[in-house]
């Protein structure tokens, strides 16, 4: 690359990375994050879709509430629920400037995350013990494919949060809009992800 | 157009046939009439506004809209071609629940890889029961001896034979992967799909005289898909009768 | 409580000795980082420049690059399979390099034969066209179309290359495998697929790879194109083919997540034994299958043309955008008829979400369906005859110059014409009751993939790569490409459509010569498409070598046109940076006055074009059109 090139670079900055462009009234990252939610609403859409078609094919269907542990499902809902709260503090408390507090409400939601991830692991061990497999019934096949892929999404979370949380702070000193900017959008996934477990829990527990 | 493309298409032997064969036809006469049209507007713009022969374009180009009028003129034939023929028709195609009325000749056909397994109900007209963990080589459809109506139950192996003149009622289904149930000289086709049982209803109008009709496989089943094929006889009742008297009953 | 005092900073609110710190700070680093690039100078290391680069007109390089070689690959596998089609069991010393197990002696195996088609389709679809036509051309020619620095996440860019090229290999790599690769067509049709090989899930984990960096991609063009625009670049002056890839980029966005969705599903009845696909009481080769059943083979089917039928789209949109720039700057007028393609192309995009059942007709559909998709379909043809019409009309009045591009791009309209024609039958479903699965479809939708959009890329090719490298090709060269390549490829595929009313089905090892319908004219049109296809081939030979012999000229720095050399009027035309790589594209960011095709215009007083961002009509800038401070870089070189 040469000097004159690099020269411009500064000059060159891509825009409206922090602050909104006037006439769409979004920054870049906000309108990337919404797009991608609308690709996550595809996907997820379209594995509900072939839940309700297997479903209604199926002459015989399990209630899930007969052998699935409900109460610490119901535990799990309520602790993304929280998270989903701790992440939008964490967002306002550096909105306001206040660096220590918006750590602190991450790590709240950090910990939330395992927490959930956690009780997970303890239903699927759970199941595994009483030899209740994927490959049982069509019930347990979707009850662990949807659950497992939104487990990957907490976990995806989980890596985005410990990052912004340790080594993503540093952009606290130089960038201060960016950084909350990026929680902001970080949160909107976030209750994305929590949404998509309050239409799971339901209609895999409950129904 | 009928001749054009008929030097192609392979005879027609059904009773329906002919309502396929035409929206090809007529379809065909509207795709020709948009390309000649195009091409030759093409040709002639290539020709007359070459840079050499026309050095400076106009800014505004062509001026009147009838191009327009054009447009909605393909979306009129278009409609016309959907609703005036491929809906009604496909509507005579698909409706089943009135052909049982008709006394059509019934048959099921099962496809595997990859082979057409045909299954007649014999004369009492009824199928007998099949069962998966039945299936063995010599008993390919799994057929329940134990059900009365399987006793005179006839089981052929890629070959189909039907009445002339007399509905058929086909129900497709396979026992392994997707297949595609296709008869080129009925213009009948239906994928033969695990699970499901679909049925299709024509009538052939010709007896073979012992040409070769197939029947082809039209969906990739495996490596053998390219040599899957059956053989479809169109005789009269009788000979169909008598053949299916001659034919060795399913034991076990 | 003391109040602390507030200020207005951008956008938002902060306390004033927050403000003041964060000032020091940015000082500091600004400081600071003046220091470390006095001392380090300003060279990248090698892997950060050309390998993990994050400008986008290397990644444009480096996805076409790609694209090309697997378009090439593509190609050589479809030769195999025109060569065992044309002499069907025939032994060919050229087949033994599919190793034993697949052609012994030379003889195409028929399970090998399916692995061929398989990858071939899903090759040319996923790994050759949509990443030339989106990755490369999108890449390159979209930021510098709007007037943007860069895309809008120059990381998630090359993150999104990166997904690319292994997605690729994975699912080459399966060619190494014992039972080959996935042989089960490109649609992987369940439960076929399911019970495949081994290299099916391959083919699933590639597609997995594939999907990520095209939601990435999608993301980011979709941002760039409504962030990005310079000053003055309303929609209405964006170039065409930034619509094109605007919609591609929706398109790309929401159809893959379902196909996503069914390539877990069915990784799941692969690998963890579920049933999604399998209905109960499978029996295999005479074996029971024992799994849960329940399941249903055609919800594969809907997910996967839920996708795929946009897809196609997404093979056909930035073709149309390409084609579009290329007649627009040729016929020196602007096209005829802007505002509808735009809104058609629009409307293309919604409705292709609701066409998918098209491909299933003869599933067993019900009346009612049926009619909604063959309703759905008729309606989605009548955009793409408003779009070609507006083409065909953009030639009147034309000053038509016949470049090589040109030629390209005038041949598309005919042959995309033809394809999209002979959608029509196969969207009634009467008369798809003869069609489907025959070589008529193959037909229909190689005359949109491969003359229609196959030529658009080489029209793109033969526009930008003096944008890219400072030299045009060798024109020459590429009228023989391009007259060959016509010819032998109307050859190859005009066939078809005769084997296809005669009821030759597709996907037949043999050609269809053992069927009675189909022998006579199999054995009559086989043997010459295979070798029009072998002339299809030879006939790239000029092209490969007038493209490589040109790249090198370029690296050794020998240029031979100036920046615009087809006295365009879009400002990618106008960056500063060709064709140097480096982040920023332009000097100054451009503003823009007019729209994109100002040709032979009321202001054109000079010359007979006017750029979109030239300030003063009547007095184009010195240079053909570029900004002063190039003119000046231009003549310093
Ligand atoms: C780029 C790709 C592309 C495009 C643009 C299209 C466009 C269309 N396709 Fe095609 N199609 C495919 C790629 C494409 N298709 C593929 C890959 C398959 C097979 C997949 C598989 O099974 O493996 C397929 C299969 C396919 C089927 C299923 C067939 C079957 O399996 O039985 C159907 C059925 O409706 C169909 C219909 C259409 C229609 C109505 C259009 C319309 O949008 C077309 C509209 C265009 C026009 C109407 C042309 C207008 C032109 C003029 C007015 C000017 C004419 C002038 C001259 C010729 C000079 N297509
Ligand atoms: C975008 C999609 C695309 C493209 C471009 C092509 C291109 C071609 N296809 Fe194919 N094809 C498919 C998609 C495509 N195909 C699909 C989806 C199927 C169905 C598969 C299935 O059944 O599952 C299929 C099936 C298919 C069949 C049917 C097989 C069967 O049913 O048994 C045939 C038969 O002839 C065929 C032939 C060809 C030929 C001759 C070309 C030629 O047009 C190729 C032309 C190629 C070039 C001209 C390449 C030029 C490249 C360069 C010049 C490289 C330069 C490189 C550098 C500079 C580095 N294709
Ligand atoms: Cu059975 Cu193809
Ligand atoms: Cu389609």
């Amino acid at each position: 690359m040469d000097a004159h090139a690099e020269a411009h670079e500064h000059v060159l900055e891509i825009p409206y990375t922090v602050h909104p462009r006037p006439d769409t009234g979004l920054y870049n990252a906000k309108l990337g994050i919404w797009l991608f939610l609308a690709s996550e609403v595809m996907l997820f859409g379209a594995l509900f879709s072939s839940f309700i078609l297997i479903r209604t094919a199926a002459p015989v269907w399990p209630r899930g509430w007969e052998f699935l542990n409900v109460p610490l499902a119901t535990a799990n809902t309520f602790i993304l629920i929280a998270s989903s709260v701790t992440v939008v503090l964490a967002w306002a408390n550096l909105r306001l400037g206040n660096l220590k507090w918006g750590r602190i409400f991450i790590a709240l939601t950090l910990v939330c995350a395992l927490a959930f991830l956690v009780n997970k692991g303890f239903e699927y061990t759970h199941e595994f013990k009483e030899h209740r497999f994927p490959s049982t019934s069509n019930f347990l096949a979707i009850y662990f494919t949807m659950t497992g892929l939104h487990g990957l999404h907490v976990l995806g979370g989980v890596i985005v949060f410990s990052y912004l949380l340790l080594p993503g702070a540093k952009m606290w000193k130089t960038d201060r809009a960016r950084y909350t900017n990026r929680i902001e959008v970080c949160g909107l996934y976030w209750h994305f992800v929590d949404l998509v477990w309050i239409f799971l829990f339901p209609s895999l527990y409950l129904m | 157009m009928r001749e054009f493309l008929g030097q192609w298409m392979p005879p027609d032997y059904s009773a329906h046939g002919w309502q396929v064969d035409q929206i090809i036809y007529i379809t065909h006469w509207l795709m020709f009439v948009l390309f000649a049209f195009w091409s030759l507007f093409f040709l002639y713009t290539l020709v007359r506004f070459r840079a050499s022969r026309n050095p400076r374009a106009s800014y505004h180009g062509m001026q009147s809209h009838w191009s327009t009028w054009g447009e909605a003129g393909v979306a009129v034939v278009e409609i016309v071609l959907l609703v005036g023929f491929s809906i009604p028709a496909w509507y005579r195609w698909s409706n089943i629940q009135k052909r049982k009325e008709a006394n059509p000749f019934e048959v099921r056909v099962v496809a595997e890889q990859f082979a057409w397994n045909v299954h007649y109900p014999g004369p009492d007209g009824k199928f007998g029961r099949t069962l998966v963990n039945l299936v063995t080589s010599t008993n390919p459809l799994g057929l329940d001896m134990s059900d009365p109506a399987a006793k005179d139950d006839v089981a052929a192996l890629n070959q189909l034979h039907l009445p002339v003149n007399r509905e058929a009622l086909i129900h497709v289904t396979s026992k392994d992967v997707i297949h595609s149930f296709k008869l080129p000289l009925m213009r009948v086709e239906q994928d033969a799909i695990p699970g499901a049982d679909v049925p299709i209803h024509f009538t052939p109008i010709r007896t073979t005289n012992g040409e070769r009709w197939e029947i082809a496989c039209a969906q990739l089943c495996g490596l053998g898909h390219y040599r899957m094929r059956g053989q479809l006889f169109v005789d009269t009742q009788q000979d169909l009768e008598k053949w299916l008297a001659s034919q060795p009953k399913v034991t076990q | 409580m003391a109040q602390r005092k507030q200020l207005r900073v951008g956008n938002q609110w902060l306390y004033a000795d927050d403000a003041e710190r964060l000032l020091r700070d940015a000082i500091r680093i600004r400081d600071q980082e003046e220091q470390r690039h006095r001392i380090e100078g300003h060279v990248q290391p090698w892997w950060k420049r050309y390998v993990f680069s994050t400008d986008h007109k290397w990644i444009g390089l480096q996805y076409g690059f790609t694209a090309l070689c697997f378009l090439l690959f593509g190609f050589c596998l479809m030769i195999l399979m025109r060569l065992q089609l044309g002499w069907p069991g025939h032994a060919f010393s050229l087949m033994k390099i599919l190793g034993e197990n697949r052609a012994p002696g030379g003889v195409l195996l028929p399970e090998a034969y399916n692995q061929l088609g398989a990858m071939h389709g899903t090759i040319m679809v996923f790994l050759a066209i949509v990443p030339l036509a989106v990755g490369a051309f999108g890449n390159y020619v979209v930021p510098l179309q709007i007037g943007a620095p860069d895309m809008a996440f120059p990381k998630l860019n090359m993150i999104s290359y990166w997904c690319y090229l292994p997605g690729g290999l994975v699912m080459l790599s399966s060619f190494a495998l014992k039972d080959g690769t996935a042989n089960s067509g490109w649609t992987s049709y369940a439960p076929l697929s399911v019970i495949a090989t081994k290299g099916q899930t391959f083919w699933l984990f590639g597609m997995v790879l594939l999907i990520t960096s095209s939601l990435l991609g999608s993301v980011n063009f979709i941002v760039t194109i409504i962030q990005l625009r310079a000053k003055g670049m309303t929609f209405m002056r964006l170039p065409f083919f930034v619509w094109a890839q605007l919609v591609t980029g929706f398109l790309l966005l929401l159809a893959f997540p379902p196909l996503e969705a069914a390539a877990v599903l069915q990784l799941m009845d692969r690998v963890a034994g579920t049933s999604f696909f399998l209905p109960s009481g499978l029996v295999i080769s005479g074996q029971q299958l024992h799994n849960a059943g329940g399941g249903n083979p055609l919800l594969w089917q809907h997910l996967f043309w839920f996708l795929a039928h946009p897809e196609v789209y997404v093979l056909i949109l930035p073709a149309m955008g390409i084609v579009a720039e290329v007649i627009a700057n040729n016929t020196r007028k602007p096209l005829w008829g802007y505002r509808s393609m735009v809104g058609s192309v629009i409307f293309i995009g919604f409705m292709s979400f609701v066409v998918w059942a098209h491909h299933m007709f003869l599933t067993g559909m019900g009346t009612l369906i049926s009619a909604f998709f063959q309703t759905t379909t008729m309606i989605i043809s009548v955009p793409s005859v408003i779009i070609l019409t507006a083409l065909f009309i953009s030639l009147y009045g034309a000053s038509i110059r016949f470049t090589t591009p040109m030629l390209f791009a005038l041949a598309f309209l005919p042959m995309f014409g033809i394809g999209g024609l002979t959608g029509l039958p196969l969207g009634l479903v009467t008369a798809d009751l003869h069609l489907h699965d025959t070589y008529y479809v193959i037909g229909h939708f190689h005359y949109v993939v491969a003359p229609g959009t196959i030529f658009a890329m080489f029209a793109g090719i033969y526009y930008w790569f003096p944008k890219a490298t400072g030299r045009k090709l060798n024109d020459f060269w590429g009228r023989v490409h391009f007259w060959g390549s016509f010819l032998c490829i109307n050859g190859v595929f005009m066939p078809m459509f005769a084997q296809g009313l005669a009821g030759v089905s597709r996907r037949l090892y043999d050609g269809g010569i053992q069927y009675a319908h189909a022998k006579a004219i199999a054995e009559q049109t086989n043997p010459f498409m295979s070798i029009s296809a072998i002339g299809l081939l030879v006939f790239q030979v000029p092209f490969i070598f007038n493209f490589f012999a040109n790249v090198l000229a370029a690296m050794r720095g020998k240029k031979n046109v100036d920046d615009n050399p087809w006295q365009a009027t879009t400002i990618e035309w106008a960056a500063t940076t060709s064709p140097p790589l480096g982040h920023g594209n332009f000097a100054v960011l451009p503003v823009v006055h007019r729209g994109p095709y100002e040709y032979n215009c009321p202001e054109c007083t000079t010359t007979d074009f006017v750029p979109q961002h030239a300030e003063i009509a009547a007095v184009p800038p010195p240079g053909g059109g570029m900004l002063p401070e190039a003119a000046v870089a231009q003549r310093e070189m």
